[in-house]
């Protein structure tokens, strides 16, 4: 049985333990706000010889993501951390670390990219990464984020998935806010974790490895047709280590979490903080005999189209939070994904897609009921689906 | 070291069938350097460059060693990563402490002098035990013969055009060597294919220094430099006689140089033979061969300069 400590921390003092526990072979630092405490939190488990870490202090993100490459293919686990234009700055090596295959995990403070530049939480980074071939798991709290991340050891370093995960948390309102959280003790994680078991690692002289290849037009085909299966392939993987964390922790683990969808008319679909609103307001309305739901993705590569029909399908209207825009496109890029798996499951309801808190903009309640008036009208066919920014004046 | 006979028998490192050029100076300067290390475990590594995608056409690999390649502008850092995981797995104890590996990467000029730079930067800073050799083309020649920073002054490029206006690069080559010396690394050295023992003792030193180490090795390109491809090492020759390049080292600051063995000859030697340095030769230019001549007798005093302080 684990023992648990309960303490208050925030979501990066918790990712930070998280990465202790999994005491990494080589952890890269980089600094950028607001991911930064989560490499000063481990800084001092390294002065303090509390992990084995090897600890590469860089000189920009995109030598982060390059000295990860390298640690990851020579067999080490590997784990950074970053945000915003820190992970803009790393996006070429992004592709490359999971291309190679790489069981690389690095924590993502969410945060807005400039211009204008701006420290606060919204998307716009990690939707830019999200066809990155990366596995990527949306925090709501500090301690989901904890959680996300030990699972995410996990799943990277399984031989059946193999690649590279990035456990996101929204910047300031979840990496600084403190909530309450519990620890498990050092034993069951590191009993949970494992070690890495490296497979064609370039420290093995008897079986020389030749990796990064360059590969002309066919192998290079068949080499990201073989990417692609192996990130849908990951999805059952995902689930029975998150289920067997969810045994061990004693929290539920689900692709989306589901807040009254069941018999809802009118259903928000959420990321990360964000959804704690929705629920609040959800609740409201509900008191007052109205039905609805929230959907919150936790797991949003490999995309849940099946978990997401199924939670879905039986509403009225649907009103997606997009907290990044798609500039010139339709529909931003929660409420596209949305749309494709509904209709590719033949499920034809209403939507509208909102663009809300960029920049770290406030959130309010009210936003989240107008977005329910509205389901309500959207419903009725009185007003259109299309995409609005909610709360701009 | 070891005579050339024995250095013959060594295992090669980057074995033949590989898609270089004839005459290619690169993979002259990779087998040389590698014969540095001997019979250890070597990782090898590169950046984007000809060697790269010369040697690594999936799936066939030319490297008789594990090779990693990551991207453009991030040899330093990959190797510098390599490097990491090797010591951590050896404080995990899943490596043994004695068991010793020699890491090595490679970049083209543009690779190190111009969009790696930071990234060599940051590994050579950090203590890496690392060795990085730039060979040293002075130009693209992969994306084909755009000028880098190490472009000599003058030279034609495809993105340093001859024309009525212009007559190819218009600035002098960076001083790549003393940027690294000065970063207080254990080794830094300049070399070229042109002088085989200098370069293997060279990378020998390179490869038994603990710490970072860093060779510049210049290594001409038949294609870039319009040069017949049986010219190559001659013209590595040239460039040391003339004073062009000199061949020095600072190992733990100290500078010391490789003295030019007979009469220094002017820069016009080595730029004559070179299609990229023709337009030179024209009447009009004469003012900028002079220029040019100037900058190599200045680059030449510097570095004598700093041997004799040193000295």
């Amino acid at each position: 049985m684990a023992d648990v400590t309960v303490l208050s921390a925030t979501g990066n003092t918790m990712v930070a333990e998280a990465y202790r526990q999994a005491d990494p072979d080589v952890c890269v630092a980089y600094p950028i706000t607001p991911q930064t405490t989560i490499v000063e939190g481990f800084a001092k488990y390294v002065a303090n010889g509390q992990v084995h870490t090897r600890f590469v202090t860089v000189e920009s993100e995109h030598s982060s993501m390059s000295a990860c490459v390298g640690a990851a293919q020579a067999g080490a686990r590997t784990f950074t951390a970053t945000s915003s234009q820190g992970l803009c700055y790393m996006w070429e090596v992004l592709h490359i670390a999971s291309g190679m295959r790489l069981p690389i995990v690095m924590a993502n403070a969410n945060r807005a990219i400039s211009a204008p530049i701006n420290i606060h939480c919204d998307h716009s980074d990690i939707m830019g990464a999200r066809d990155s071939g990366w596995i990527i798991f949306f925090a709501e709290t500090a301690q989901e984020a904890y959680d996300n991340t030990l699972i995410a050891v996990r799943v990277a370093e399984d031989k059946r998935v193999l690649l590279p995960v990035m456990p996101t948390l929204d910047g300031f309102i979840t990496t600084h806010a403190m909530e309450r959280c519990e620890l498990l003790d050092d034993e069951t994680v590191k009993n949970f974790v494992g070690e890495r078991d490296a497979v064609n690692s370039l420290l093995d002289f008897d079986n020389p490895i030749g990796a990064g290849m360059f590969a002309a037009q066919q192998p290079y085909f068949e080499i990201k047709k073989a990417e692609r299966d192996a990130i849908d392939a990951s999805a059952p993987v995902i689930k029975e280590i998150g289920d067997e964390w969810a045994s061990i922790c004693g929290r539920p683990f689900d692709f989306v979490d589901t807040f009254e969808c069941d018999d809802a008319d009118y259903i928000i679909v959420v990321l990360g903080s964000c959804a704690g609103n929705a629920r609040h307001v959800a609740r409201e309305l509900r008191d007052q005999g109205i039905k609805v739901g929230v959907a919150r993705i936790r797991v949003f590569r490999p995309f849940p189209q099946q978990e997401l029909v199924d939670a879905l399908k039986g509403a009225k209207a649907i009103g997606v939070l997009d907290r990044s825009d798609s500039f010139g496109g339709e529909y931003a890029p929660v409420a596209a994904e949305i749309c494709t798996c509904l209709y590719r499951a033949g499920v034809n309801i209403p939507i509208k897609d909102y663009i809300y808190g960029l920049g770290g903009a406030d959130v309010t309640l009210d936003q989240m009921r107008q977005v329910y008036t509205d389901l309500q009208a959207l419903a009725d066919g009185k007003i259109d689906g299309d995409l609005t920014y909610l709360g701009v004046q | 070291m070891a005579n050339i006979k024995e250095l013959s028998a060594l295992p090669e490192r980057l074995c033949g069938g590989h898609r270089l050029c004839g005459g290619c100076g690169a993979s002259i300067a990779v087998r040389q350097v590698l014969m540095g290390a001997g019979d250890a475990d070597v990782v090898c590594g590169s950046a984007t460059g000809c060697l790269e995608v010369s040697t690594t056409a999936y799936p066939y690999l030319s490297w008789n060693g594990p090779f990693i390649h990551n991207a453009f502008a991030n040899a330093g850092a990959t190797m510098s990563g390599v490097e990491a995981a090797f010591e951590g797995l050896k404080s995990a104890g899943k490596i043994p402490e004695d068991k010793e590996v020699k890491f090595v990467a490679f970049g083209g000029d543009g690779g190190t002098y111009d969009i790696g730079l930071q990234s060599l930067s940051g590994a050579m800073e950090r203590g890496h035990n690392m060795v990085y050799v730039c060979y040293d083309n002075g130009a693209y020649m992969n994306t084909g013969i755009q000028r880098s920073s190490a472009t000599p002054h003058g030279a034609w490029a495809t993105t340093s055009e001859v024309g009525t206006v212009q007559q190819g690069k218009q600035q002098r080559r960076k001083d790549l060597v003393s940027i690294i010396a000065a970063h207080h690394i254990p080794y830094a050295a300049q070399a070229s294919i042109g002088n085989w023992r200098d370069l293997v003792n060279k990378a020998e030193k390179a490869f038994n220094t603990p710490g970072p180490a860093f060779l510049d090795v210049l290594a001409p390109c038949p294609r870039g430099w319009r040069i017949p491809f049986d010219q190559t090492v001659e013209m590595a020759r040239l460039a040391q006689q003339t004073g062009f390049w000199p061949l020095f080292e600072v190992e733990d600051g100290k500078w010391s140089m490789t003295p030019i063995k007979g009469e220094k000859l002017p820069v016009t030697e080595f730029l004559k033979p070179q299609g990229r340095f023709a337009h030179l030769f024209k009447p009009e230019n004469a003012d900028l061969l002079e220029q040019i001549q100037k900058e190599t007798d200045e680059y030449l005093a510097y570095v004598e300069a700093r041997c004799a302080n040193e000295g």
